[in-house]
């Protein structure tokens, strides 16, 4: 079962792209619902940070593997 | 959350310098921000449907060259279009977006693009080259929204 309700794949693209297209992809979710997104941006990690400090909405991890980062993220 | 505002006063029409105001515009309209340019002078360019922006490594020592060219060089015909090729594939390359993608991305967030009317009669533009749905109006205009932003940028 996967932990989370839409997935967003963002790996290639460059800043502000990936913000831009996780900002889109939360604008059709529900509260509370909670967004995967994979970047391979290296910005992306601080990035994603602000835009949920920002935004409100909570980042509830982040990790990176082989080469990818990944983010779970809450719709507040 | 109360809404902040960011006002941006967008002065030059070359391809590089056409990146800081759209990303920062459509940026901080993910972030919440109300966001307006400011388009004077040779920003103008920044408004056209059709881009034709391109960069210049003339009187530019600092852009990366793939390899030394002497400066004379650099003035020759046919290095502009040639160097703008280079960056477009090198964007393209690194997934940077393109202008056009990040003006269309500015527009579906609602940015406000004003165009400066003086330097509209100025330079004769035809406002028909321009993309529908921007405002025209003067420093008056500008400082309308420009005095109640949490940060104002020229670039």
């Amino acid at each position: 079962m996967a932990d989370f309700d839409r997935e967003l794949d963002a790996s290639g693209l460059n800043c502000p792209l990936p913000i831009l297209r996780a900002k889109k992809t939360l604008a059709d979710m529900e509260s509370g619902q909670v967004l995967h997104i994979i970047a391979t941006d290296p910005g992306s990690v601080k990035d994603f940070e602000a835009f949920a400090k920002q935004t409100g909405n909570e980042l509830m991890s982040s990790g990176e593997e082989g080469g990818k980062f990944t983010f779970m993220m809450k719709k507040s | 959350m109360t809404e902040k505002k960011l006002a941006i006063i967008a002065t030059k029409g070359t391809l590089d310098w056409a990146y800081p105001p759209f990303i920062l515009a459509s940026t901080a309209s993910a972030l919440g921000y109300d966001t307006e340019i400011f388009f004077t002078f040779y920003g103008l360019q920044l408004l056209k449907k059709d881009l034709t922006l391109q960069v210049s490594p003339l009187g530019n020592p600092g852009m990366p060259m793939p390899m030394p060219v002497p400066v004379l060089l650099q003035a020759l015909p046919g290095m502009q279009s040639m160097m703008t090729m280079m960056m477009k594939q090198k964007m393209k390359s690194k997934g940077v977006a393109s202008v056009e993608e990040l003006r269309e991305l500015c527009v579906e967030a609602e940015v406000r693009l004003v165009a400066c009317q003086m330097t509209v009669d100025l330079f004769e533009f035809d406002t028909k080259d321009f993309i529908d749905g921007i405002e025209y109006g003067g420093a008056a205009t500008f400082f309308e929204f420009a005095g109640q932003s949490d940060i104002c940028l020229y670039i």
